[in-house]
């Protein structure tokens, strides 16, 4: 396959697509929980119960939702192998939980993939929409048409006093999730993050590393998302998330008009030394590559070098997952042969950015 | 010290528990720690989830409970009749088995509730449609009425009297609605 056209297959729209704030903000997100009245929950029902849900949604799925929307279409997560369960995992249109529960799961994809819907992860339903830049309140529409176009034909649990009603008493209420992923290198080289993190907490708000809970921000990469989704209207929950979000890039911006200032050779020299181990690099591990690829982008946002495409830290952040290599190169790979892979890929993927700009 | 627990390993960790004003001092060794739930949480530890931390207030509660009420101790081991889930065994998962076991176990919720939602316990947010039912047609009363009170201040009176009519009609249909739910 040529890396063309594999890039093309590998990216989903929000990867590529330019959307407000993209220098700073490189996606947002929103999550719906949902569960279906009078049905036991996943975390306690039988494979049975399990297959009358995939059923009820597939009969739902037959119609299309909205012309803009399309059609959705269904994949059995234990029909698929375990490469492509990976990829879907490393594109963030599934969650790793989903694939654990394989025989039980199910997933919805809108072809632009902007929208996946999970089946029977914790809970019945997770309606996920994720879009380019900041652009929460748009997601957020997204993800209430389908909610309201799945709730037409199929009653939710829901309670008068309690809201929507989730397996984990932590979404119970809106059941949303509203999360945006910011990439921070100017907060980060100059030591404001560890101030940031415990204010934003403060204000309900929880800072995650890229790959959710517990993970480390690789490559200045940080999650942002509420954690409260009780006594709070989805609005508002949204609305106090954008402005907090608005507060950051703010002084990621003054971070970096401050490093340009006081720094501005030192800056460009660690930007080419970075782009100069991507493009040419025979081994590469995926922290070195997280870090480097941190400074590209870096590089790019503040016009130090130009030929290159914004949206290259998304793809590379995603083409340089285990699972994306080892589609790549047509099986699986050892720890060291992914970090020969992965430097040769990287190389591929700048040289033709470089050849198709020129 | 001897562990005040066991009375053989030395006892390593100490705790001070206030429960409604009354302080009580404990020295434990981390076995019977570990055994009665006291699960001490390591600074900065690894592989730490909002489940373990979700857990970890649940068991709080549930000591609580034991230590305020032990008239009438047996709320752990109240079964949800839909799912048949414990609330021992929610405690031990951190999830509800079904939407039941919101009913079943109302009134521990609550202070789980506040302390995962800043203080919140009731929803204010989105009605589904159909479920809502009455529910949804209220709330659109409600919000509606607040938009001819705005009218009436900004004395916009024909406006107003749109809202209005809209409001009756809404009424109308909540009536009727009301009506066929009782019977």
């Amino acid at each position: 396959m040529s890396l063309e056209k594999f890039v093309e297959n590998a990216l989903s729209s929000w990867m590529s697509a330019e959307g407000p704030e993209i220098d700073i903000v490189l996606s947002s997100r929103i999550r719906l929980a949902r569960n279906f009245k009078d049905f036991t929950f996943p975390t306690s029902f039988s494979e049975e119960e399990a297959k009358n849900i995939i059923d009820l949604v597939k009969k739902r799925i037959e119609q299309e939702v909205t012309p803009e929307i399309g059609k959705l279409e269904l994949l059995e997560i234990d029909q698929l192998q375990q490469l492509e369960k990976r990829v879907l995992v490393e594109k963030h249109l599934i969650s790793p939980n989903l694939v654990e529960v394989s025989a039980k799961s199910a997933c919805l994809l809108s072809e632009n993939e902007e929208i996946s819907i999970m089946i029977n992860e914790e809970d019945h339903l997770r309606i996920q929409c994720l879009m380019s830049g900041l652009q929460l309140k748009e997601t957020l529409k997204i993800a209430n048409l389908l909610d309201d176009w799945i709730e037409e034909s199929i009653d939710y649990a829901y309670d008068e006093e309690r809201g929507y009603l989730t397996s984990c008493p932590t979404n119970v209420g809106t059941g949303l999730r509203a999360s945006v992923m910011m990439h921070l290198p100017g907060l980060v080289l100059t030591q404001q993050m560890n101030h940031i993190i415990p204010a934003i907490n403060q204000l309900g708000l929880v800072v995650r590393g890229i790959y959710g809970e517990g993970s480390q921000a690789l490559g200045n990469i940080f999650q942002i998302s509420n954690q409260i989704t009780l006594g709070k209207s989805e609005r508002d929950i949204v609305e106090d998330l954008t402005s907090v979000v608005q507060q950051i890039i703010a002084q990621e911006r003054s971070a970096r008009d401050a490093l340009v200032r006081t720094s501005h050779i030192q800056l460009e020299d660690r930007v080419f030394r970075s782009y100069g181990i991507l493009s040419n690099a025979r081994i590469i591990e995926t922290k070195e590559a997280a870090t480097c690829i941190s400074d590209v982008r870096l590089g790019i946002d503040l016009g130090y070098i130009k030929n290159i495409s914004k949206s290259i830290l998304n793809e590379l952040m995603i083409l340089t997952q285990p699972g994306f290599l080892q589609k790549y190169a047509g099986g699986p790979l050892k720890s060291h042969e992914r970090d020969i892979r992965r430097a040769a890929l990287i190389r591929e993927r700048l040289n033709f950015t470089e050849s198709s700009s020129s | 010290m001897i562990c005040q627990e066991c009375h053989q390993r030395p006892a390593t960790l100490h705790f001070t528990k206030i429960i409604n004003g009354k302080k009580t001092e404990i020295m434990i060794c981390e076995k019977c720690a570990q055994e009665k739930g006291e699960k001490v949480v390591e600074a900065g530890g690894h592989g730490f989830s909002i489940n373990n931390l979700l857990a970890g207030l649940l068991n709080m509660e549930s000591n609580i409970q034991q230590t305020k009420a032990n008239a009438f101790p047996k709320t752990e081991e109240r079964r949800c009749p839909h799912c048949h889930r414990s609330y021992k065994e929610f405690v031990r998962i951190g999830k509800f088995g079904c939407a039941e076991c919101y009913r079943t176990f109302n009134e521990q919720i609550n202070p789980i509730l506040k302390r995962v939602h800043s203080g919140n316990t009731a929803h204010i947010g989105k009605i589904p449609k159909r479920v809502g039912g009455t529910i949804y047609l209220r709330k659109q009363i409600l919000d509606l009425k607040d938009v001819l009170k705005d009218h009436i201040d900004q004395e916009e009176f024909e406006k107003a009297a749109e809202v209005r009519d809209k409001i009756r009609s809404l009424e109308k249909r909540y009536d009727a609605q009301e009506g066929s739910e009782e019977a």
